[in-house]
């Protein structure tokens, strides 16, 4: 099949091929195997993805960045799990916070001004974790609550929080100790071979520890290939929304969302 | 029942069938989560010599997930053949293991001991077995299915044509079948595991493969891999349905996270069965094979589901509920679930060597997920590596995906040049009513429409 005379059609079908679908068909073959180009390519993005899962997030400098983009105070909070292998292997201590991190946490909540919110108004907290992908943090997190937050129109924001080693339930944890009605937690998701940086958002009503899956709606695949920063924002704002209308989030939700039908 | 064994001066005892199961087990991430492992190398090989000496018939009578709670239990209980178990009644664990290696287990013997065997018995042994008796006992054993193509025969190797994509675009879907056909991929099924779980979506993926099987010809079997009630929805509407698919996992409580029971996987079997869509095959058997299951260690933890029993005999567990329903295919889905489960490379292989081996001695006809996720300590080599010992071990079927590459999913499979591979190094064929169809007309033309993929949608 790698012979000359046939390598031509080859090559014009696999184009083809692969106008219709991001998958990685029409790959030439020498023998059986694939041929050396095709496996660099392939070689490269397992090392992207790798690097992804394995780097660590510049905490310091993304809660300055937020700080200037929200003009608020940003917390630096740390999960339980205190490095990455354990942080992989160990999914629930990436759930909850370690001590220092709590104590700064009660700290903080305490010395918020007393008094419940007025009607109108119901706090959010915003949560930025590393998850399995920091470098889907440190390019979409800032860009997105940047273009979020103007259109937060009666949400009273609660201290904003970066946390290293975190999992997405951690939110449920720091929404409960900021009483907030609802969480939003930016975390960096899974890298695919194909998407190092794709950012998720999972916004939870009534955080607190114990909410499962299945009381979250989630949106996801934030990256330049992806959703866009304008449309993730809408759709949170949306979620928010119906959220605070129906007082719950999750699989009740799920049916009407505004996510892109197949096909 | 409490269990022990001496090493030197330190006697180790296990509380319970379970927890002897469990220490036995070689070193996994998804046990240490659960704190079922054993504290110390030697502790664990304690717990192997005191299984060793254990009587299978204690396997029977002692269940890690109580009768009463668990339909999974029942089912194995309720279904044990004692006639089939009678030649091996008297042994011990590591009788059986010694008799699986040795002459006197020829294929016959071991195909009728499966109805007699439980998925503990399985599980039991083959936590002291090392790689390569996985290999050599799976290697006699050949399960042999039937539903447009023959699966499982001696000397072949199948592969099921995985062409995924994120949106389900037919046209998308469409070509990369395309391009898993003319590389020879597809003889187990087309499978598509769709984005969105919808039974219209679903139906009209059905139409556009079977349009392209008639038009050319193709003997393959086709399936979506949706919830098994979206799939009878779609059934239930027209749509041509082979084979159904659906998860299942070892407890009943992990198969409710499912969304599924015993029940409601009888009610899509008998659904299923009653269109007759299965041809006659090359030995001029009519195929009746319709069920697909994928399993994979971990999903019973992940579900809070999981008893306290180690990972690997749930998943055997599973391999139960697998053969009440005579499937077509079954394939462990080794490295998805993540390095909480299975840590890396050398964990993902011995599991996957464990589960087609545990998956065979059980009777069903199993494949295997040769698969990875990028936050496991795994790369391509390591799945070379397993993919080379699971064709050695005489695995039924391998996925085929296009560059190995699942950009719906977003993990690594095996690729239709990795089944090419692994056909040319052991000098294996494909099924062989799809061999035959790769030489003849139809799939010259095939090849000569694919100048033009989108005309093909158009069958």
């Amino acid at each position: 099949m790698s012979g000359g005379a046939q390598r031509d059609p080859a090559r014009a079908l696999a184009a083809r091929l692969r106008a219709l679908t991001p998958a990685r068909v029409g790959l030439a073959r020498t023998g059986a195997s694939l041929e050396t180009r095709d496996l660099l390519d392939f070689q490269r993005c397992h090392a992207q993805a790798r690097d992804a899962v394995h780097s660590r997030l510049e905490a310091a400098s993304l809660a300055r960045t937020l700080t200037e983009i929200t003009s608020a105070e940003v917390l630096r909070l740390h999960s339980a799990a205190p490095d990455r292998a354990t942080y992989l292997q160990r999914p629930d201590l990436g759930r909850g916070l370690d001590e220092a991190s709590r104590k700064l946490l009660t700290a903080r909540a305490n010395s918020q001004v007393p008094g419940s919110p007025s009607n109108a108004e119901a706090t959010l907290s915003l949560i930025v974790a590393d998850g399995l992908s920091a470098l889907a943090v440190e390019r979409h997190a800032a860009p997105l609550i940047e273009e979020l937050l103007p259109q937060l129109d009666g949400w009273r924001l609660a201290p904003l929080c970066v946390v290293e080693q975190g999992r997405v339930a951690i939110g449920d944890e720091i929404g409960l100790a900021l009483t907030a009605q609802i969480s939003v937690v930016l975390i960096g998701e899974r890298p695919g071979l194909s998407s190092p940086d794709s950012l998720g958002a999972y916004i939870t009503w009534a955080p607190r520890p114990g909410r499962t899956d299945a009381e979250r709606n989630c949106i996801s695949n934030i990256r330049a290939e992806g959703l866009s920063y304008t449309q993730a924002a809408g759709q949170l704002v949306y979620y928010l929304t119906e959220a605070r209308g129906r007082q719950l989030t999750g699989v009740a939700l799920k049916q009407e969302s505004p996510r892109l039908k197949e096909g | 029942m409490t269990f022990a064994h001496a090493i030197g001066s330190t006697r180790y005892t296990f509380a319970d069938l379970r927890d002897l199961l469990a220490k036995a087990t070689p070193l996994r991430s998804g046990d240490v989560l659960a704190g079922v492992a054993a504290e110390s190398a030697e502790q664990r090989v304690a717990a192997q010599y005191a299984l060793a000496d254990l009587p299978l018939e204690h396997l029977l009578s002692e269940q890690v997930v109580p009768y009463e709670a668990d339909e999974v239990t029942r089912l194995i209980v309720d279904t044990h053949d004692a006639e089939a178990f009678a030649p091996i009644r008297s042994f011990t664990v590591g009788e059986l293991r010694n008799w699986l290696l040795s002459g006197q287990a020829t294929a016959e013997r071991i195909a009728a001991l499966a109805p007699g065997i439980t998925p503990e018995m399985a599980a039991a042994v083959s936590k002291l077995m090392r790689v390569q008796d996985l290999i050599i006992a799976a290697r006699k054993i050949r399960v042999v299915t039937r539903f447009r193509t023959t699966v499982g025969l001696p000397g072949r190797l199948s592969a099921r044509l995985q062409p995924n994509h994120p949106t389900d675009d037919p046209a998308g879907i469409a070509a990369a079948i395309l391009d898993g056909l003319l590389l020879g991929s597809g003889d187990a099924v087309i499978g598509i595991n769709p984005a969105g779980d919808n039974a219209s979506v679903t139906a009209r993926l059905l139409r556009m493969i079977d349009g392209l099987r008639q038009r050319f010809q193709i003997p393959v079997q086709s399936c979506v891999l949706a919830h098994i009630t979206t799939q009878i929805d779609a059934l239930k509407a027209g749509a041509p349905v082979d084979l159904l698919f659906q998860s299942i996992a070892g407890t009943e409580a992990a198969n409710r996270g499912f969304g599924v029971s015993l029940a409601l996987l009888e009610e899509a079997h008998q659904a299923g069965r009653e269109l007759h869509r299965g041809a006659v095959c090359a030995d001029g058997q009519i195929g009746d094979n319709i069920m697909y299951f994928e399993t994979g260690q971990g999903s019973a933890l992940s579900a809070n589901a999981h008893h306290n029993v180690d990972q690997q005999t749930l998943e055997a567990r599973a391999y139960a509920v697998a053969r009440h329903f005579r499937p077509m295919l079954v394939n462990t889905v080794v490295g998805f679930i993540g390095p909480e489960y299975l840590y890396d490379g050398k964990q993902i292989a011995r599991a996957g060597l464990e589960d087609h081996f545990c998956g065979k001695l059980l009777g069903l006809p199993m494949g295997c997920d040769v698969c990875y996720t990028n936050h496991a300590e795994a790369d391509q080599d390591d799945m070379d590596s397993l993919l080379t010992l699971l064709g050695v071990a005489g695995v039924n079927y391998i996925m085929g995906v296009p560059g190995a590459d699942d950009v719906m999913l977003n993990y690594q499979s095996t690729s239709f040049h990795d089944a090419l591979y692994l056909r040319r190094v052991l000098g294996l064929k494909a099924a062989p009513e799809f061999e035959a169809w790769l030489a003849g007309e139809s799939f010259r033309q095939l090849a000569a429409d694919a100048d033009h993929p989108e005309r093909l949608l158009s069958a």
